[in-house]
Formats: C-alpha cells, structure tokens, sequence
C-alpha cells in the first residue's frame, strides 16, 4: 500500500519542530509499523537526508522503548500492542498517518520522536523498590507464604512496561497508572508493606515535582496501556497515600 | 495531613469530598422543590424552614458556598495545572477513541453549571438575603400569602430562562455522568468501577438533572395562567 | 599468555565455599575510594551494579537504553531454574549442575557451573525478598513448570514475563542505589572503548548518545555486562541495539574471545514475512509438548499451499511428514532445541518449507485439541459427542495453557492458529560464546570482568531452556561482587585514577577519529545494506549447520563486505547529535570482524557439538546416522583467541576442559 507520513521533525531539544510529510510505496500489510518506518528511513539515507529518530529496542513489546503517538493515539489505533507489534494491516492504501512524539511537559522531546522518559527513573528512584541488600542471606522464599490471588494482582500491576502511553494519552498528563502500578505491586506484597508509607509518599512528591498532571479518571490510559494496567492500581494509590497520610 | 491535601492526589481527594457533599445537596434540594409540583402548601412550608432555620442558614448554607466555591476554584486551579503539564499540543488527538466526551469535558460542563449559578444566585438567592437579612422580613409571607410558590411559578414564566435551565441542567447531567463514579475512584474506592454503582451513577446523573427539568417545564407550562 | 582458569582446588562441591572464605576482601571503608565501571544493566550488569553499591564501592553505570528496566533480559519468556526441590522431586545442586554440563554437551567449564547451581537458590530467596511476584499455588507457596531436556520441575516463573520481573527487581535494587548516591548511572551512553593503563582496565571512552560528546570515565575495575552478539545474523530474536561492541572493544585490548561459533538457534519462531523484516519474535519452546511439527510429505502439496490452492487443513494424515516423529521416535517434537532446528533446516533446504519464503515448517495443534476434547468430553458424561463439540471442549484446554502465545502470533501472523496450524522456523537466539573468563570472571585483561551472556564459561556449546537469567543473576549479585574483591583488594592505595592520561587521550582519540569517519565518509550504501549482507553470510554458511568449504567461503565473504563497508558506508547527520544510523554503524563495523572469527572458529571446531553442527562430523553408520558427533579426544576444550589485527589472524588459546565429576556421554533422543 501507499501511505502520506505526516511526522513530526525536531531537531534537538532546543529546536522548534514542525511536521514533515512524507511518501511511503509499497508497504506490505504484514509489516510492523515501526519497519515501516525502517522503510521510510532506508529511504531517506539512500537519498542523503536525515533519518527520522525514534526509539525502539527489542520490537516484541516488552522493552517499553517505542513511544509513537499515531493518530492521535498512543502506539497507535490497536489495543493491548506497543507501537513495535502494531501492524500495517490496520491501515488502509492511500491512508494518512500521523505520527507525533508523546507529548507532555515532564516528557520532552530529545529528537523527532524521541523522548526524554527520565522523569519516570527518578519516580522509581523516589522509592521504587524494597529496602533489602542482595546479600544472598534473606530468608527462604517459602518461609513467607503469600496468597495466590495477591501474587497474581501485584503481577498483573508489575506488568507495566514504562513507556508511557498512560502519559501521552492522559489530557492531563498524568502519570498515575505508571505510579500506581508500581506502588500497588508492593502494597500488595507483605515484602512491601513495611516501606508502604514511605514509598507511596515519595513516589506521589517526587511524582509532582516531575510536573506531571492530575488525574481525573477518564480512564483513557487504561484503554491505551499496552499492557492493559487497571485503573484500580490508582484507586489503591489514592487509598495508600491516604492510609499513609493520617 | 496538610502535606496531604496539597499532593496531587490529596487534591483529588478534596474535589471529589466536596463532590460528594455537593451530590448529597442535589437530592435534598431536588426534593424540595418536588414538593412544588404536588402540593403548595408542603412547598411552602418546606421553603419557610429551610429559608429560616438557624441551622439551615448558618451551618449548612456556609458550608455549603464553601463547598461549591471550593469545587470551583480546585475544579479550574487542577485543570490549569494539568494545561500546563500537556506542554505542546498533539496534531491529532484521537480523545474518542479511549474516553468519553463527558470525562474530557468536565471544565466546560463545570463552566456550563458555574454559569447556572450565577444566574440562579440572581435570581434566588440574592433577593432571598436582601428580603431576610437586609430588609429584615424573616415572615416569609407576601400579600398575606406565603411567598415561596408564587416566586418559583413566577420565575418559570419566561420562556428563556426555562430554556436556560434546561440546558444547564443537561450539562448538569453530563458533569454527573463521569462525576459521581469518578469521585468513587478519587476516594480510593473501585466500588465506582462495578457494574452496580455505574448504573446507579448513571441513574443519578440522569434523575437528578431530569427532575429540575420536569418541575421547570411543569411550571412554565401548567401553572402559568 | 598461557590461560589460567584460576579454577581453586579440592572437591567440586567445597571449591566455591573454600574459595570464598580466603579471597582477600576490601574493608568497607576503603570501599569508598574504589570506582568501578559496569556497561550494560542487564540481569547480570543490573544485579552487579547494584550489589557492589551496597558493599559501598562507587559504581559507574552505563545502558544505551534511556532506562536500565529496558535491557533485553526482560524479552526473556519461560523461567529461571534453581535448585530448590520444593517440588521434592529429587532436585538436588548436582542434579542442576548435571543437567547444565550435559545439555552444553560437555562443553563448559565443571567448576563453574557447580557454582551456578549451587548459588541458584539463593536467587530465588533473593528476588522474592525484592518482589519479584513468582507465580505462585493456592497454598500461597512458590509454583515450578518443567522445561525442556530434564526430569524434574525447577523452573520459577512469573507468567510468560519472568525476564522482565527479573530485571525490575535488578532495576528496583539498582534505584535504591541511585537514589543512594552510591550507583551514578550514565543511560543513552554507549561504551566505545576501554582505557589500559599500566596492564590495567582503568576506565573507558563512551559516547553520551544524546549530545554526541565523547566522555572519559574511570574506575578501578571494569565489568562488561553487554549481552550476546546474536544480531550478528542482522535477524535475531535480540533487541535491534543489542551489541557486541563493548565485548569486542575489549577483545581488541587484549581479552581473548572465546567459542564465538556456539549459537543457540531457537526452533519455534515467527518465520519471516519478507525481507524488510528487522526481527524474528520468539514463541515459547512450551508449544512443542503440545503441537506436532510437520511439513507436506509430496512436492505437489507445499506448491499447492504457497500458491495459495490447498490449505494446511485439507492434506491428511498420510500427506504428511511429521519428521520428527518420524526421525525421532523417542523424543518425538520434544528433542532438544538444535536437535529440532536442523531438522526444521533440513525439510525447508529440501524445498518443502510451507510459506512464500520457504523457510517455514508447520506446529500443529489440532491433535492436541481433538487429544483433549475427548478426554474433556469423557470427563463431563458427554455420550457420541460431535467433532465440533470435541474440538470446541478442547480448544478450551489449549487456550488455558498457550492462550497468550496464540494470541500474539495472530497479532504477528494475522491467522488464527486454532483453525490453521501455526508456522514456525528457527532463529538465532543466544550466544553461548563470549568473553574469556577465568573463575573470578575476570577477563584476559587484568581488572577487566565479563559477565552474563556476555562472557563464555556456564553453558557450553548449548543453553537449557531457563538458565539464561539463573547465570546473569548469579553473576551479578552473588560471584562477581566477591570475586572482584580479591583483585581490588590491591588497589585500597591506588587513589583516584586520573583520565588526564595519556593512555585516555589515545583511546579517546581513536574513537573521535572512528566516529569522524563515518559521518565524513562519502558512501553510497547504508549501514543496514552491510548488516543485511553480513546476516545472509552468516545465515547460509555459519548458521544452523556448517562445512568447511562454506566457512572458508564466509571468512573471505565477511572479509570482504568489511572492505566495502569501510569505502561504501553512509551516515547521515553529525557527531556532535543523536544519530541512531551512527551508532549502527559502530556496532556493525564491529559484526563484522567478529562474524569473521565466529566463521573461523567454526572451521577450526572439526567437530559437532550442541549448536555447532558441521556436517562432517556426523555419524556414519548405525541408529544415530546423520546425528551431531562430538569428538571429546581432540575438541575438549574451550578455544579463546588472541586478537592479533585481522581476524583471520586471531591466535588460538586452548582452555582444556577437565571432567571430574561427570561422565562424557554421547546425547541421543532416538
């Protein structure tokens, strides 16, 4: 198929960007769309111009890298991929496609559709983590029975991949999914509670210092999370800080 | 705790407590004025005490102006906070495409309802204190009458200020629609993600807006000779 | 240099305590003046980090990634073994180490590998204790699967993600670190080169991957941590910026490379669609207990199916050739991974490979659904039930054991594989090869460390499935920050290293003077052109089965892109940016000189064993004819090699292979 790319070109961090369009023949449909962009690149060295800068790493939706907001959605119109394992068979021939970096203050563009996702490292930073030296010398992972169901729920919060869709998808910017997901899967594991107050107190400050926005429970980022986080791991974020707060 | 309330989080939480007390007032005051439609004199006597109950006046209705004027002013400081969070705009932004308009649009429902408000203070509230506490008539009576009923009907005549009313009370309805579940979800509580409640919110949001718009149309139309 | 593996004396199973107890130690005062480099954050780069900032030493980390949470060991699906025997099913530390020396094809180093197994319970207790959320059963307690190639059930998992759940805890630990002040960590950077002062790795030049700056860096010690070389082959299941530049760079210094040709090619891939294909995606090796692995039995057939005029599902049972039951008839579609990808190689280069390509076999599990439909059928009293009532009762069956897989391959493939058969062919997937290690994991060079899947020594010629992460943990959080001590123990006096050093200014140099090349050379052909060529090299003569003749025609052919590389390459944009085809053409320049040492270390290996294949050695005659033939009298030993200009040039260091402990079998699955 032939596609028109409008795609947002940004020098540096300081430059002013501007969209581009380009011309993409001959797609096949069982591309990815990030070799599609591959397609586009090739193009653009064999013809001596600059290629589009995107992050990218492992191209099997786990890594977090790809972070393309395609038609006005995060990794684009499919649910439950990143932008690595979207498929050009949701396109049509003659179709045309925009592709912007996530947007948000505490996300800004280093180049094209690349962004600086360092706010989320300092979050995790903030008390991302169980206080426990990898010494060797802990206790046998038996010796603390922990209920299926609990293990399970703090595995489908640990799922979250980092790249911030919730983020570029949410009108406020939030980041709430992403610290909800990692403060619910300590909360949920009696490893974690002893730090429970600690961490979700810092996390949110650290959380708001980033300049990320408020939440306001549209519930966008759940439905474009790539990993399908609930929006429950917010709920019990705001239930922890309260419990933590009184 | 003060550090609480200045979180993001803690933010959220005070938006949907005065959301909760702002939906509990709803009911009471829709149930009043359901009164008007059934029976003049219950109408009235209802007004009377509400209008004069020390209680009323001094405890509730403080808090109450409290609550709305704090919803307001939380509602727009978090919405310019979140503007500025946004940083460059999207080319496209497919919001439809994950989210209900409802959610996404709350400030201009919040505008829509603020608008409301105004008026209604205009038209209520302000000649209620200038009659009360200016003029110093705590009687209630006019033309040896009580004057509650007649001022409601009265008000109902024009047929723009109906038309006002309905469709503030429509975006009224679409505030409600994400509110009441959303102020669930702030509390910290999924209750508001469970079938159950979602249908109750939707009832909520549907009832409470309808129910202002009945007693506005029943006026303009059938008491209006 | 004659290699000394520094492997301590006495019995197998006291070595590593005994060793311990008398290694000298840094005090936890002096801690505090050492700085020691770790590139790559990986499982084994992350856990490293992490664990030598708690003993207090100054850690420098570096990820090319903008987060360490990304490095590909969170691509990695299946498991981790440990030697817990919670199971009580006979688990023991040997046992472990038994089945990693058998299933490498006795090509690892003993000593080693009993310290693998012997450490790999403590990982568990270790992670659980970060958070890492292990499945888990109904008693609330740690829940194990089996995996390919032995008897008992030692896998811990967390869903089809346990890579992933590995590496956040590693991260977790790492930002405690951070936060700490005690880890410095460098993401977008990339290292470009290690400083040698004195005989010693002192520091390195990286390139922050953002501005475009060439920075100095020094430490006391340097950790490579940087994964395999799998994208050797340009298509992989590895990430599209895993490397082997930093492993590579110190091969130049002065660490020997060792067994570069031991690759793991994986048997149940997405095939590949079409050449503008970056990147193969891995479907779990737990598929083949279930599926049933065929190609056509006639020509007519598999031209029918790629033209699109027959479907898989219209041809019979006796139309097909399910060959590995039929060359296998004990182990059937469960051989082990090299086993099952030559013979996928062997249909598809015999021209009956199932898609456009033709390099694309079937995995069936339409038996497996009918196999289970029945007994599902039994087990609810349904009398005469029909093939649809059969097929949908056993759908279910296999949705709840492999739904996720399937729906990822619908997603990749666009076809429903519970109505068509899956297809599937091998890819490259792990390197067993890499950096020379002694016992303390310290390379060639003195104060310079591999570990994780970029050194050599844990897993011979061949992985098991799930001990991948078991060695990149192991490494990191519990030998490397002992065995480090022992060297650094001597530098408690050395002060800050400077890197206003003559040594740093010429390493830095030539760097600069790399990267000035690239972006002022003007070629006409990209980097990924060089890349593609090299991958196709690799693929046809030093892939899943390899001869001499095709060898000796690789090492010239490598040899040759490499001469055009150096005329013909073209990157756009600048130095001082971030310039992804930039960085690409670093890694490839170093692919390149590596494919050719893969090529003659594969020529110099007269012999078959794990994923090395040559078809000369192959048995002759009897029940295993045309099976892999090891030969333990002239190949018994790891094969590091001394980096001497041109590859072709390297100089070939034998470690030989000493077995104690274990008996040396021929594998056989017939």
């Amino acid at each position: 198929m032939n596609l028109t790319l409008k795609i947002w070109r940004q020098k540096d961090s300081n430059a002013k960007g501007q969209m581009v369009d380009y011309k993409v023949t001959e797609i096949s449909e069982h591309m990815s769309f990030l070799e599609m962009m591959d397609v586009l690149n090739e193009q653009l060295v064999n013809s001596g111009e600059e290629p589009v800068a995107f992050d990218h790493d492992c191209r099997e939706g786990i890594c977090g890298m790809c972070s393309m907001y395609i038609n006005g959605e995060a990794h684009g119109p499919d649910r439950g991929v990143t932008t690595c394992q979207l498929h050009m068979r949701m396109f049509k021939d003659g179709d045309t496609i925009t592709i912007e970096p996530f947007r948000a203050a505490a996300f800004p563009v280093i180049k094209d559709l690349i962004v600086d996702r360092n706010s989320f490292e300092r979050i995790q930073q903030a008390g991302g983590y169980i206080s426990v030296n990898t010494s060797g010398n802990t206790q046998d992972a038996n010796s603390l029975p922990i209920s299926k169901h609990a293990a399970d729920e703090a595995m489908d919060a640990a799922t979250c991949i980092g790249c911030g869709a919730c983020v570029a998808t949410c009108k406020n910017s939030s980041a709430m999914l992403f610290v909800g997901a990692k403060v619910s899967q300590y909360a949920l594991l009696p490893q974690g509670q002893v730090e429970a107050a600690d961490r979700v107190k810092n996390m949110v400050a650290q959380m708001d210092l980033e300049g990320f926005g408020n939440c306001t429970n549209t519930g966008a980022c759940e439905v474009e999370c790539p990993k399908g986080i609930s929006l429950d791991n917010i709920a019990r974020m705001n239930r922890e800080l309260m419990k933590a707060s009184i | 705790m003060s550090g609480f309330f200045k979180s993001s989080i803690g933010r959220k939480v005070a938006m949907a407590l005065s959301a909760f007390f702002l939906m509990f007032f709803l009911i009471m005051h829709l149930s009043v004025n359901l009164l008007s439609l059934f029976s003049e004199d219950a109408f009235n006597t209802a007004s009377h005490f509400m209008g004069t109950n020390p209680l009323v006046q001094f405890a509730l209705q403080p808090v109450l102006i409290i609550g709305v004027v704090f919803h307001f002013v939380m509602g727009f400081i978090l919405e310019l906070k979140n503007k500025k969070a946004q940083g460059v705009a999207y080319a496209k932004n497919n919001g439809a495409a994950n989210s209900t308009w409802m959610s996404r649009n709350m400030i201009y429902s919040g505008i829509a309802i603020l608008a409301f408000i105004i008026l209604h203070f205009i038209d209520f509230w302000i000649p209620e204190l200038n009659t009360k506490y200016v003029v110093g008539d705590m009687s209630g009576m006019y033309n040896g009458e009580m004057r509650y009923f007649h001022e409601l009907v009265e008000k109902f005549h024009s047929p723009l200020r109906v038309g006002a009313y309905v469709i503030a009370f429509v975006f009224l309805g679409l505030h409600l629609a994400h509110g009441f579940t959303s102020a669930f979800q702030s509390m910290g509580s999924t209750a508001g993600r469970k079938k159950a409640l979602q249908n109750f919110g939707k009832a909520y949001s549907i009832i409470i807006p309808l129910g202002f718009i009945i007693i506005a149309l029943y006026h303009h139309l059938f008491n209006n000779h | 240099m004659a290699l000394d593996s520094k492997v301590p004396k006495g019995p197998i199973k006291d070595k590593w305590t005994d060793y311990k107890n008398k290694i000298n130690l840094v005090n936890p005062a002096n801690k505090r003046h050492i700085d020691v480099i770790v590139v790559g954050t990986g499982l084994a780069g992350g856990s490293a980090s992490a664990t030598l900032a708690e003993l207090g030493y100054n850690v420098k980390a570096f990820a090319y990634q903008d987060s360490p949470r990304r490095a590909h060991s969170i691509a990695a699906q299946g498991g981790i073994n440990a030697a817990k025997n919670y199971q009580g099913d006979g688990d023991s530390t040997y046992r472990l180490f038994y089945d990693t020396v058998k299933g490498g094809d006795y090509r690892s180093r003993e000593a080693n590998v009993y310290r693998l197994a012997e450490v790999s319970a403590n990982i568990i207790d270790q992670c659980v204790a970060q958070g890492v959320p292990f499945a888990r059963d109904y008693g609330g307690l740690l829940d194990n699967r089996s995996f390919g190639g032995v008897l008992v059930s030692r896998t811990f998992y967390a869903k089809g993600q346990t890579g992933q759940q590995l590496l956040l805890g590693a991260y977790s630990a790492m930002n405690r670190q951070i936060a700490r002040g005690k880890i410095e960590m460098f993401n977008r950077h990339e290292m470009l080169d290690v400083v040698i002062v004195d005989g010693k790795a002192r520091g390195i030049i990286a390139r922050n991957l953002i501005t475009g700056e060439i920075e100095r860096h020094s430490a006391h010690a340097v950790v490579v941590a940087s994964g395999g070389y799998g994208n050797v082959y340009f298509l992989s299941t590895n990430a599209m910026g895993s490397n082997v530049t930093a492993g590579w760079k110190i091969h130049k210094k002065g660490a020997y490379f060792a067994n570069p040709c031991y690759t793991q090619i994986h048997p149940t891939c997405i095939p590949r669609s079409g050449d503008y294909q970056s990147k193969l995606t891995l479907m779990s090796e737990s598929l083949r207990n279930d599926g049933r692995i065929w190609v056509p039995k006639n020509m007519d057939d598999v031209l029918a199916i790629r033209e699109g005029k027959k479907k898989p599902t219209d041809l019979s049972e006796a139309e097909r050739d399910y060959y590995l039951e039929r060359r296998y008839p004990a182990f059937g579609n469960l051989v082990p991974r090299d086993v099952a990808s030559r013979a996928a190689k062997e249909r598809c280069d015999a021209g009956y490979g199932v898609n456009a390509t033709g390099e694309a076999v079937y995995l069936d599990f339409a038996s497996a659904i009918t196999r289970y439909g029945t007994e599902q059928a039994k087990i609810h009293n349904i009398n005469n039930p029909s093939d649809a009532k059969i097929y949908e009762l056993g759908q279910k069956i296999v949705e709840a054991k492999y739904g996720n897989l399937f729906q990822m391959y619908e997603k990749i493939v666009d076809q429903n594989p519970y109505e068509t058969p899956m297809m599937i062919y091998p890819a490259v997937h792990y390197t067993m090869g890499g950096v020379w290690v002694d016992y303390n994991l310290m390379t060639t060079i003195p104060g310079c460390y591999c570990i994780g899947e970029a050194n050599f020594s844990d897993h011979g010629a061949n992985r098991l499935g799930a001990s991948a992460l078991m060695q990149g943990l192991a490494d990191g959080y519990f030998v490397l920050p002992y065995t480090i001590g022992d060297y650094l123990a001597d530098d408690i006096r050395t002060g800050k290293i400077s890197t206003e050093t003559p040594e740093f200014e010429a390493a830095e140099k030539e760097v600069k003077d790399r990267i000035d090349f690239f972006v002022n050379n003007k070629g006409t052909k990209s980097v990924d052109y060089f890349h593609k060529k090299l991958g196709k090299v690799m693929w046809d003569k030093a892939g899943m089965s390899r001869n001499e003749a095709g060898l000796k025609e690789a090492m010239a052919e490598i040899k040759a892109i490499r001469e055009e590389f150096w005329k013909e390459v073209s990157v756009p944009g600048g130095s001082d940016e971030l310039n992804p085809e930039l960085e690409k053409a670093g890694r490839v320049a170093d692919f390149l000189e590596l494919g050719e040492l893969f090529a003659k270390d594969a020529l110099m290996r007269e012999e078959s064993c794990g994923g090395h294949f040559r078809e000369e050695s192959a048995e002759e005659s009897g029940p295993q004819k045309g099976e892999a033939k090891r030969d333990d009298v002239n190949f018994a030993f790891a094969a590091a090699w001394e980096y001497k200009g041109e590859p072709a040039d390297a100089v070939l260091h034998k470690e030989e292979l000493e077995f104690n402990d274990i008996e040396l079998k021929q594998r056989s699955y017939k």
